[in-house]
């Protein structure tokens, strides 16, 4: 019997960030829009149309401030509250066309198509795009291949040439197709080819995909690493990267960020320091882990050359691992204060928990007083619980301020539509 | 006589409820969740709040909650959303000589004919309009 080759489809939305504000902004479609960064720092997510104007990806907001007003484009903070659930909800539809998925990023995900082959699977693919633009919206794009390297692939020509009609299969390509197609590709496109790898090929003669796909993976295994050469058997149809189902748990967990103005007292960095561990201990308490170290930092605009600068960090590790907010924030606060000198202008804070474990399998501790350490669970439980339900934010430490000075711009941010009560859309009922 | 033998029974120290079990046991069922009864596509239904009085004769009022799902198709007689000229608007879906058009339910609003090619498009069907009567 001949052996299936695997079905993996990778499904991508198309600019992702720009179709959630258009979902509940409507008279934004066919209009040139952007997303900024967090602290409207530079271009994170362009529409259709701002690619069209030559604006890339990452320029600062500030160089293209003229481009904008000539050509009207209208301008967002970015939004990951209303990102997050519009993410979750397109997960959750993909979810029900194959029961094996891997969520790779908040835009994309894998899907195990190979049990589904009796199918016409571009068909499948064409019912994903159709449900999940009815159900949220969102204009995704499908590419299905024999490998995660493949479909990854495929995406990327289902969303730049319009005769796929938004889904590209592989498998359905006969292989003198398939290499007629690669050798239209350059390599920069692939998977895991970032420019400085385009260059070392560049000197290899491997330009397009079709050369990469036809190299040596051994020789590229001495000239690169197992990486490269797993990259070329992808290419060639072998799929070597398995599907990763469940995330695995990460090994450290970094809150920071950049000031909206610069912040010179041990009061605003204290309550940007609670903040950040706060959220921090959040994802810790998650992904079901204690941290044993809290590393703080601190660090002036390196950019203001002129100005004098100072950046300093300080790990500190806890009596035993947790997951306490109060516990946390109590070292991360120690460590500032040992490492906050007056006088600088601060730029950036934020916090690393670091040394990671499983909260299940951790040891008791000698000194540890199991009655505390139930109360401990309960109550971080509790405000787990009451943020999840009533808004993040909602039971907070004092610590953190009520008015936080230091916070990021946001100057364009759009409402909360899907997780507010206050913040959902309006119905006109007025025409 | 036959032989005894001699078996080790554990003792329990707690007590031992001698009363009836209670009669509700066997007739346990979780309680109403709205969630449930008001929302069938999770993924696909969003709250959108009523500003205006154009659809009062049908019940839905100014302030009201409503519940949309996108992933019904729509028919003839349902409270739809539009996004007309990129703005959302209630109104019912109707046919007027064969042709769809948007209603309003107050004498006051005129029906909006729907235009193929025009700037027009169905968001999504509203299910269920909550009014709140108690502050």
């Amino acid at each position: 019997m001949a052996v299936t080759r695997p079905s993996i489809a990778l499904v991508d939305c198309n600019n992702f960030y720009v179709s959630c504000e258009r979902v509940f902004n409507p008279k934004l479609n066919n209009k040139p829009v952007l997303v900024l960064s967090n602290n409207d720092g530079c271009v994170i997510a362009r529409s259709q149309e701002v690619k069209d104007l030559g604006i890339k990806m990452g320029v600062p907001w500030f160089k293209i401030q003229t481009l904008v007003k000539h050509h009207n484009i209208v301008v967002f903070s970015s939004n990951y509250t209303l990102y997050a659930d519009m993410s979750n909800r397109v997960m959750q539809i993909i979810s029900h066309f194959s029961p094996n998925q891997e969520i790779y990023s908040i835009d994309e995900c894998f899907l195990d198509l190979t049990g589904f082959q009796h199918l016409n699977l571009i068909d499948h693919g064409q019912r994903i795009r159709a449900t999940i633009k009815q159900f949220v919206g969102l204009p995704v794009c499908v590419g299905i291949g024999a490998s995660k390297t493949q479909a990854k692939l495929a995406n990327h020509l289902a969303k730049k040439r319009p005769a796929f009609e938004g889904v590209c299969d592989f498998n359905t390509l006969e292989p003198e197709g398939l290499d007629r197609l690669f050798s239209e590709i350059e390599v920069g496109e692939v998977w895991g080819v970032g420019s400085r790898t385009k260059k070392r090929l560049a000197e290899l003669s491997i330009h397009t995909v079709l050369d990469l796909k036809k190299s040596s993976p051994k020789v590229l295994r001495k000239q690169f690493s197992v990486v490269m050469e797993r990259t070329v058997r992808e290419l060639n149809g072998e799929s070597c990267i398995p599907l990763e189902e469940v995330a695995p748990p990460k090994e450290q967990l970094i809150c920071s960020r950049s000031f909206g103005a610069p912040v010179f007292s041990l009061i605003d960095l204290t309550q940007a320091v609670i903040t950040y561990t706060t959220r921090a201990a959040e994802k810790l308490r998650q992904q079901k882990s204690v941290a044993a170290l809290v590393y703080v930092f601190i660090e002036t605009n390196r950019f203001k050359v002129n100005e004098p600068q100072y950046n300093n960090g300080l790990l500190v590790p806890l009596p035993e691992p947790g997951n306490d907010t109060r516990l946390l924030v109590g070292a991360a606060l120690t460590g500032l204060k040992r490492i906050y000198k007056p006088g600088f202008a601060y730029k950036k804070a934020g916090i690393m928990l670091n040394d990671l474990s499983c909260a299940d399998a951790k040891q008791k501790g000698l000194f540890e007083d199991a009655e505390l350490q139930a109360h401990s669970k309960s109550l971080m439980q509790a405000i787990d619980k009451i943020n999840g339900i009533m808004g993040s934010g909602t039971i907070k430490f004092t610590g953190e301020g009520l008015k936080k000075r230091w916070q990021a711009k946001a100057e364009r941010k759009t409402p909360a539509y899907t997780t507010r009560i206050d913040e959902i859309p309006i119905a006109y009922a007025i025409g | 006589m036959p032989d005894i033998l001699e078996t080790l029974l554990p003792v329990f120290g707690s007590a031992v409820s001698a009363g009836f079990p209670s009669p509700a046991d066997d007739y346990i069922e979780s309680r109403i969740d709205m969630n449930e009864y008001l929302i069938q596509h999770k993924e696909a239904t969003f709250f959108l709040r009523v500003q205006g009085d154009s659809m009062n004769q049908l019940g839905i009022l100014d302030g009201d909650l409503l519940v949309v799902d996108r992933s019904i198709p729509v028919e003839v007689g349902n409270i739809v959303i539009a996004a007309i000229d990129g703005e959302f608007t209630v109104k019912q879906f109707a046919l007027s000589e064969g042709n769809p058009i948007l209603k309003a339910a107050n004498p006051a609003y005129k029906d909006i004919s729907i235009d193929p090619d025009g700037d027009l498009e169905i968001w999504g069907v509203v299910r269920w309009a909550i009014h709140k009567l108690w502050p």
